[in-house]
């Protein structure tokens, strides 16, 4: 239903671009900076937002985990020369699936209501987390 | 007079006919727009096969020579020594033998086959929102001005890293990633680009390519010595003279055991040192990339470490090898949709601009217009080969076919080298991935105890070399090669001119 709306509302607005940037701090792992953009202050809630990111955060830093099931995983592969891969889904693909249902289940619940859409970093190469603003035309031109 | 009337008329004439002709067959034949596949408006400079499943480098000539010289000297082993050992000693031998050689073909194909890790490029919004936060953190410049390079820092364990801005790509590459100038991408965990395997070797490939070099140590050692004990076996049993004086079959033998005798030895110093060195690497948790230049090396500095290791040697190494796999990030086989413009090697340099579905086609436009800035400036402006740094929003496309020069000038002469030590020039490779910007001041240094085979690069490294000192007056060096990569930009605007 939130999705209709955001659909109606991309045919006649104007949207602007705000893009969160990955936080190299902890070494090259995926983790995206919860700094609260200004754009989205007069938007959304800034707790909501560091909330998001952060589940994202924890979600990324799962799929990249070094413990005894990657290992395991990565063993087994091996010994059957990565064949194994063709039957079954990486431990990281699983994982990126969880992270789209996440962000579907966030943009319907409480970013399209806002009239923001977030995109899922995957679809930019996990450099950004980018959250589409639309401004509602609509109102202005009936 | 005579002509000059008539012609008028069958000019006319012709232009009819043309126009009846050409109408009907335009609208039966409405352009249907076939969706393209991602790899297909792929902008670097790989190449794809079976759809989209298979990525590798441009240049694969030497791929296709290792392949030959496993296949042959295995297939050489199997067919000739292999029936001998197998009755004489114990049939396990050629079946250990072809244990091996599937694993090591299984992890070349792997290694050569698989995307290393590519950085897709920045979308155009992307791309102008770093300009404009570059431009705020920078101040206002003006005339002249020159701003300095593009670089953020960031503290990572305690260590200052620099992140660098890559040009092509227009992002600011993560800490590891570096830029392949053979390819044309940038690369996460960048090692090296391997001309042996026909690809770039980085984060996703990196544990085939190390797999590989290791099983073909031991295959190579395990060929030379049961080639070795054949010859021996068979020269106790028939004596070694009277061997040579056999029928041609015995003759034929001895070719083939001197051939794979001769390709084993040659290949277990170059292939152990590699496999030794990468063994090291991995240990320590460092790219082939950071230990050419030192950057963690103790002689840097008191207080330079490692910020990627994890402590101990176990971690390390079970974190490189068998560490999660990542996915690709650039989606090869993906749809294209139709109306996202393509990141590409254009920008539209109008800074934060709100995109709409009116936004498409003013990309189309802003194609048109940066076309034809590349081609007039592909004409007007052959010798510049000015500094990387941006003068405006038009200038991106100069930095870009300017970068391409100096650099690409290594790129292109190194597959071309015979070298008879793979090692060597697999670490010679690293010569030619230099990123398109300011640290071609390694080229020199890197020279004197790389090989002094690479001849073809001193040339083009001193252009570099001035290319460093020289920011704010353009280093004016005619270079043969970087001619070639303004004339490929000049094509490709002109394509692009022709297409929008």
């Amino acid at each position: 239903m939130a999705l209709k709306i955001l659909q109606d509302l991309r045919q006649a607005a104007v949207t602007s671009k705000v893009f969160v940037q990955r936080d190299y701090t902890s070494g090259t792992i995926c983790k995206f900076q919860t700094k609260f953009p200004a754009e989205l202050e007069s938007r959304m809630d800034k707790q909501q937002f560091e909330e998001t990111i952060q589940t994202l955060n924890n979600l990324y830093a799962e799929a990249e985990k070094l413990g005894g099931r990657s290992y395991l995983e990565g063993c087994l592969a091996c010994l059957t020369a990565y064949t194994i891969f063709l039957c079954m889904e990486t431990h990281y693909e699983k994982v990126l699936k969880k992270i789209a249902k996440y962000i579907q289940e966030q943009n319907e619940k409480i970013y399209a209501p806002l009239g923001l859409l977030l995109t899922d970093p995957i679809e930019r190469g996990l450099r950004v987390v980018e959250i589409t603003i639309f401004e509602d035309r609509s109102i202005g031109s009936r | 007079m005579h002509l000059g009337v008539e012609e008028p008329v069958r000019e006319c004439q012709y232009n009819q006919i043309c126009t009846h002709n050409s109408s009907p067959m335009d609208t039966p034949h409405t352009k249907k727009k076939k969706i393209k596949r991602k790899w297909q408006v792929f902008p670097g400079r790989n190449k794809f096969y079976c759809n989209g499943r298979i990525m590798m480098a441009k240049q694969t000539g030497v791929f296709y020579l290792t392949m030959v010289l496993i296949l042959v000297t295995s297939g050489l082993f199997f067919a000739f020594d292999c029936p001998f050992l197998a009755s004489n000693l114990t049939p396990a031998i050629p079946a250990i033998g072809g244990v091996l050689f599937v694993f090591v073909m299984g992890m070349l194909l792997r290694a050569s086959f698989s995307d290393p890790g590519v950085l897709p490029r920045a979308t155009p919004e992307e791309a102008a929102d770093i300009e404009r936060q570059i431009d705020i953190t920078n101040g206002p410049s003006g005339p002249g001005y020159r701003p300095p390079p593009r670089t953020r820092e960031v503290v990572i364990n305690g260590q200052t890293v620099k992140l660098k801005y890559c040009f092509t790509c227009k992002i600011f590459r993560p800490p590891r990633a570096s830029h392949c100038s053979l390819c044309d991408n940038c690369v996460e965990r960048f090692d090296h680009h391997c001309p042996w395997v026909g690809n770039c070797v980085g984060r996703r490939n990196y544990r085939f390519f190390y797999l590989f070099i290791l099983s073909l140590s031991l295959l190579t050692i395990f060929i030379f010595a049961f080639v070795i004990t054949h010859v021996i076996l068979r020269s106790n049993r028939t004596g070694f003279l009277s061997a040579l004086k056999d029928s041609p079959i015995s003759i034929c033998l001895d070719g083939c055991t001197v051939l794979e005798v001769v390709v084993c030895f040659f290949s277990i110093w170059s292939i152990v040192g590699l496999s030794g060195f990468h063994t090291y690497l991995i240990s320590s948790n460092q790219t082939t990339n950071e230990d050419i230049k030192g950057s963690w090396s103790s002689k840097r500095g008191k207080g330079n470490y490692n910020p990627y290791s994890y402590g101990n040697f176990i971690t390390n190494c079970c974190a490189a090898l068998c560490g999660p796999l990542p996915p690709s990030l650039i989606d090869r086989r993906g749809f294209v949709q139709p109306d996202t413009p393509q990141p590409a090697a254009q920008t539209n340099g109008t800074g934060a601009c709100p995109s709409n579905q009116v936004q498409s086609h003013m990309c189309a436009q802003d194609q048109c217009i940066q076309s034809t800035k590349f081609v007039l400036q592909a004409a007007t402006n052959p010798l510049l080969h000015s500094q990387p740094i941006i003068l405006g929003g038009g200038a991106p496309l100069q930095a870009k076919t300017s970068l391409g020069g100096p650099c690409s000038t290594l790129g292109p002469s190194q597959p071309s080298l015979p070298s008879s030590i793979p090692g060597l020039s697999c670490g010679g490779e690293l010569m030619a991935l230099r990123d398109s910007e300011i640290h071609c001041h390694h080229h020199l240094h890197h020279q004197h105890f790389i090989s002094p085979e690479e001849t073809p690069s001193p040339p083009a490294a001193l252009p570099c070399a001035t290319h460093l000192g020289h920011h704010v007056h353009p280093a004016q060096l005619f270079d043969p090669a970087s001619q070639d990569s303004l004339h490929e930009d000049s094509v490709r605007g002109l394509v692009k001119l022709s297409s929008v």
